[in-house]
């Protein structure tokens, strides 16, 4: 007998005049917990909800066709934060404190400790975790796997999403408040997928993602096989590694590269252009040979500004 | 005499700076910074550094040592009347001692340490936020108590906290500079965006007495005030919001609460009742208490130190 997709209220609160505030899971198949996946934790997270949807989707469908393996379930959380997605803003509004840095979270502490203590509970258990998260710094990526290096990062089944990168990094004091790094320690394989954008939705990077997300799931025996699009074999590396090039200048940021470009030393990345007589202030010139992995994306540039980072080769 | 301790440009025709006055006087003496402004919408370390800047300035002769005041560790949050820095995702105080391969806030984070580490003594002005009312106190985490609570209590202060260490507060300015011996207090008063008078003289009394007791003041200062009440151990309740609506209460912090007394209640102006009543569990004295009315579930109502 097929099953269907159960919808259920993960946390909801009152508001002083607005709605109430509600998460909302999808739980797929039955069993044992093998998968729990999250998307918008911040309010401009759009393309990490749309993907999410898409999940929901693609997952219902699944699951009618008797396609999730006897004895596993799926969680799909697409959305952690409505109300500041409904408001355009990134993080919780009434005091700007993010859900994202506020785990394991206190049932009995402020609101968005709250919430994410709901959102742990829901999440605890899992024996693998996918987060679609964007960075703290605005730029474009290749998309990739990212991981805190807590000592339980599983670098193997990190490959089997056949992304182009798995980015392994140390995490800073700041970092162990973060989803990734607490179910680590509670004992879920967890891993950040970086679609590559944030507040707008890119079909080609969400579908590369989504498709990413599907090939995890078959290779770890979760669903059964389906046809994929063509998989990439990951670079693993640690984000130490990486070579930062920063901005000689301020003014006006005219990108020539973007990510996953081969790069040869000495090749010029941008052009910093004066905002008020329109003439170059400088170039900014690669110091390596390699493969462009992370470049700025605003149009202003501040004076020693992280602008690229450079996969050396 | 004023120096610039980060200077980079802006991308339109500004340069970004963070500047310092150094007031020197003798041949020997200690160093002593005060600084503020880390969080853009606390302003009471304006008018400390204001008055010291202007009672040390004009008495340069009573000086012994070195005072250096920052007054806007983050200038662009002050000048946008908010806590972090523009277009940043970090609260500044939880990216220190910085990196200078980092992004542009991490490398101004660093730059600040580098610049105020090995200093005798260090306060960092805080004046709480838009959200809460704060006694004036001293904030020290537990594992610096033994070494910092003899000079907290010179500030002359209401009220000394000892908290538990976490490691998030790794990343402040004051954490950062007690790791490399660089003796930093945290002080916290008052409310987000509003300068309270009183609260700022007296911590200018406080910072001229400590200066005193260390050498570096030979002017007078008058010491008439109580002892600090000094919170040691897990002694702190906290009290948070049952129920989302808006808070209204009579009370002010910096008061002796009674165990069942009310402190205000959560109400509901659509429909015209009372949502929830915020009740202290405790005998105790109350140092935090809401100002922003607007509450949801779970926000932070008041704290109260249970003695
Ligand atoms: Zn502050």
């Amino acid at each position: 007998m097929c099953q269907t997709m159960r919808q259920e209220t993960i946390f909801e609160m009152t508001s002083p005049c607005r709605d109430n505030f509600r998460i909302t899971g999808y739980h797929f198949g039955n069993g044992e917990k093998a998968l729990a996946i999250v998307g918008a934790m911040r309010g401009d997270e759009v393309q990490q909800q749309f993907i999410c949807s898409q999940l929901v989707n693609r997952l219902q469908y699944i699951e009618q066709q008797g396609h999730i393996t006897e004895g596993y379930s799926i969680l799909v959380i697409p959305s952690c934060n409505p109300f500041s997605m409904n408001v355009s803003r990134r993080f919780w509004a009434m005091d700007s404190t993010d859900i994202n840095r506020m785990f394991p979270g206190y049932d009995q502490g402020e609101t968005t400790q709250r919430i994410a203590a709901a959102i742990f509970t829901a999440l605890n258990g899992y024996h693998y975790g996918i987060q679609l998260a964007s960075y703290y710094v605005p730029g474009d990526f290749v998309p990739h796997v990212r991981m805190l290096k807590t000592g339980y990062e599983d670098v193997e089944t990190a490959r089997l999403f056949g992304m182009k990168y798995v980015t392994t990094y140390q995490p800073r004091p700041f970092d162990t408040t973060l989803l990734n790094y607490n179910w680590q320690l509670w004992n879920t394989k967890a891993f950040s997928l970086y679609s590559g954008h944030t507040s707008q939705i890119d079909t080609g990077t969400c579908d590369e993602t989504i498709d990413a997300i599907f090939r995890m799931m078959q290779r770890t025996g979760i669903i059964s096989p389906r046809p994929l699009r063509a998989a990439y074999e990951s670079i693993v590396i640690d984000e130490a590694s990486l070579l930062h090039i920063k901005a000689p200048h301020a003014g006006i940021f005219r990108r020539v590269v973007v990510p996953n470009r081969r790069v040869v030393a000495g090749e010029t990345l941008a052009n910093i252009i004066d905002p008020y007589n329109g003439k170059t202030l400088c170039d900014v010139k690669n110091t390596a040979d390699g493969i462009v992995f992370f470049t700025h994306n605003r149009p202003l540039v501040l004076q020693n500004a992280l602008l690229f980072k450079i996969h050396t080769l | 005499m004023i120096k610039t301790i980060v200077s980079t440009e802006l991308p339109i025709d500004e340069r970004f700076r963070i500047r310092k006055n150094v007031i020197q006087h003798g041949k020997e003496g200690l160093r002593f910074c005060v600084v503020t402004g880390t969080h853009g919408d606390e302003l009471e370390g304006q008018m400390v550094c204001y008055e010291l800047a202007h009672i040390v300035g004009e008495n340069s002769q009573k000086l012994n040592g070195t005072l250096e005041i920052y007054p806007a560790l983050n200038p662009l949050g002050i000048d946008t009347i908010q806590r972090g820095i523009p277009n940043f995702d970090l609260d500044m105080n939880r990216i220190f001692p910085g990196d200078p391969n980092g992004t542009m806030a991490e490398q101004t984070a660093h730059a600040i340490v580098e610049d105020i580490k090995g200093a005798d003594m260090v306060i960092d002005i805080h004046s709480s936020n838009l959200y809460l009312r704060e006694t004036p106190q001293v904030r020290i985490n537990v594992q610096d108590a033994e070494w910092l609570v003899p000079f907290a209590e010179r500030l002359g202060m209401d009220f000394v906290w000892v908290h538990d260490a976490a490691t998030v507060l790794e990343a402040t300015l004051a954490h950062s500079l007690n790791a490399t011996n660089t003796p930093c207090l945290v002080v916290e008063m008052g409310v987000g965006q509003r300068i309270n008078h009183k609260m700022c003289h007296r911590l200018v009394k406080g910072i001229l007495h400590l200066m005193q007791t260390m050498g570096l003041w030979q002017g007078t200062v008058e010491t008439g005030w109580e002892s600090s009440i000094i919170c040691k151990g897990d002694h702190v309740t906290f009290l948070n919001a049952e129920t989302s609506g808006v808070f209204l209460t009579e009370l002010k912090c910096g008061i002796n609460v009674m165990r069942g007394q009310v402190i205000g209640q959560i109400v509901d102006p659509l429909r015209g009742i009372v949502l929830s009543t915020v009740t202290s569990p405790v005998d105790g004295y109350l140092f935090t208490i809401r100002a922003y009315p607007i509450v949801y579930e779970g926000s932070l109502m008041a704290r109260i130190y249970n003695r």
